[in-house]
């Protein structure tokens, strides 16, 4: 059984269907790449998933519960954390009250202390900066926040929305070499990203949405060299 | 210069008691984006509560001041949940506002109903009669002495609960983002109710150091030191705290101090002038926040 399964997920903006009838799955140990141009529906999948928006129809069942039929809130304790686009770290806080609100859900202070020591290790900026506001880290340093605050509630799985975005391509190439080994290292990843190139290069498998729906689908590596993809998604 | 003393120490006990009240406003505001106009007219219901309970039962002010504080806090709870709660997600923010009118009216016509129009005779809660210095020169009252220093414990064990507990930060959290914080595990609604219980709870104090200073209590009691106290957290920086405090302080010492040397008629045109200028030169109050969107 697949750790992440969305069945027939249809998401309505009024009377616009943004999301038409998906199907796609997650396995354990996996890192999924979400492809797919601007306003194709991919971070409106992800805020389906947590619970910050409710679908018209449709499952999204996590180790066997369906989420949409459970409080947003308490999504988290169940092992998943959603990094959302654009970080949305809380910019007004330090970068040490945002990784504790990581675990707000946890109660037991020697795992929540061992995380952080975890988190500050991964990325030691964040342990430089851990008494500044997080509104004045750089954007990639506020990625790195947004992933640290995700990881703090030591997740089964790990969804990302476009941790590239606005980021200088050294930067880029450091978030992927992170997002890889948070993967190695036992966390479950579906990654949602413009950066299809990026993204396909460290994923197990990919979809590609176009406007709602799931057009091309397979193993990261076929769908590099697939020329549809080639064509619209990789500029060559 | 003893007369002045004087009145600065009592603009600063007015503005102590604005003080109190705008934190509720300021809070709601920064948490759940609303501007709760019938946060005034709790302070009334507050007040009425200790009248009962104090004044016509004889029970001791200060347990009558907690049974006020439990009423109000339920009051403030039920209030979010039937009138502004259904409203969160309407997509225009005049929806609650009017809301919010509406419950303040609903309030005062309530107390009329129920206690009448006219002024029922309040006893101060602070039986102690205060200090004389200089030689009797410089007299200040026990209810002066003892709001300000209330005010200034609430504001400490405020900023604590704010930086220190969990539910603080999960308050904090919320009033930044609530999407972001729905996905940390922070229950919104939760958190909201829990701001309206805090801000009501106040706003019992503030009606009984109100009604001790100005020893009577009508249905229209909590309606312009409400509007004062919104002054006041405009005028700090709505949804700061310190600028709640601050924008009080300001307010009771400027209306106090142009009562007495200006025009007792002109004081509150004074008041909302200042605010009219401040708002000219910076927008977002004295210690506001520039909005700036991170693209």
């Amino acid at each position: 059984m697949s750790m992440l399964e969305i069945k027939d997920l249809k998401v309505n903006y009024g009377v616009i269907q943004a999301i038409k009838g998906i199907n796609f799955s997650v396995n354990e140990g996996e890192i999924i790449a979400l492809i797919g141009a601007n306003g194709a529906g991919k971070t409106t999948i992800l805020h389906t998933i947590t619970g910050l928006i409710t679908p018209s129809e449709g499952s999204v069942l996590f180790n066997g519960t369906d989420l949409t039929k459970i409080p947003a809130h308490k999504i988290v304790s169940m092992g998943m954390a959603h990094v959302p686009e654009g970080r949305r770290v809380f910019a007004d806080m330090t970068v040490y009250q945002n990784l504790k609100l990581g675990a707000f859900t946890r109660t037991d202070k020697d795992e929540i202390q061992e995380s952080l020591e975890n988190v500050y290790e991964r990325f030691p900026r964040l342990k430089e900066r851990a008494n500044q506001y997080a509104g004045t880290l750089s954007g990639g340093e506020q990625q790195m926040l947004a992933m640290g605050r995700a990881l703090m509630s030591h997740p089964s799985i790990i969804l990302m929305d476009e941790p590239s975005m606005g980021l200088s391509p050294i930067l880029v190439n450091e978030i992927f070499d992170i997002i890889k080994s948070v993967n190695d290292s036992g966390t479950t990843v579906l990654l949602v990203e413009q950066n299809a190139k990026k993204a396909l290069s460290i994923a197990d498998r990919a979809y590609v949405l176009e406007t709602g729906n799931i057009t091309i689908e397979g193993a990261a590596e076929d769908l590099l060299s697939d020329d549809r993809i080639k064509k619209a998604y990789l500029g060559e | 210069m003893m007369n002045f003393l004087t009145y600065l120490i009592n603009g600063i006990s007015l503005g102590s008691i604005y003080a109190i009240i705008a934190l509720g406003y300021t809070m709601v505001y920064g948490i759940a984006k609303m501007l709760n106009f019938a946060h005034g007219d709790v302070i009334m219901i507050g007040g009425y509560l200790i009248y009962i309970f104090a004044s016509s039962l004889g029970l001791n002010p200060v347990l009558s001041i907690v049974i006020a504080m439990a009423g109000c806090t339920c009051l403030g709870i039920v209030t979010e949940k039937i009138a502004y709660k259904p409203l969160r997600n309407a997509t225009s923010n005049l929806a609650v506002l009017i809301t919010a009118i509406g419950v303040s009216y609903f309030l005062q016509n309530f107390a009329l109903l129920v206690f009448g129009a006219n002024p029922k005779a309040f006893t101060s809660v602070v039986s102690w009669e205060g200090i004389s210095l200089a030689g009797d020169e410089l007299k200040i009252q026990g209810v002066t002495i003892v709001t300000i220093v209330v005010s200034l414990i609430i504001l400490l064990v405020l900023q604590l609960f704010i930086n220190k507990t969990r539910s603080g930060q999960a308050m904090l959290a919320v009033s930044e983002d609530k999407g972001a914080a729905t996905l940390m595990g922070i229950d919104v609604n939760k958190t909201i109710s829990l701001t309206f219980a805090i801000g009501s709870g106040l706003a019992a104090i503030a009606g009984a150091l109100l009604c001790s200073a100005y020893p009577t209590i009508t249905p229209y009691t909590g309606a312009m030191p409400g509007i004062k106290a919104f002054v006041a957290a405009v005028l700090g920086g709505i949804g700061s705290i310190p600028g709640a405090m601050i924008g009080g302080l300001l307010l009771g010492v400027v209306e106090i101090l142009s009562k007495r040397y200006i025009s007792t008629q002109l004081a509150d045109a004074i008041v909302f002038g200042i605010l009219i200028i401040i708002l000219l030169v910076k927008p977002t109050g004295l210690l506001g926040k520039n909005i700036q969107e991170k693209v």
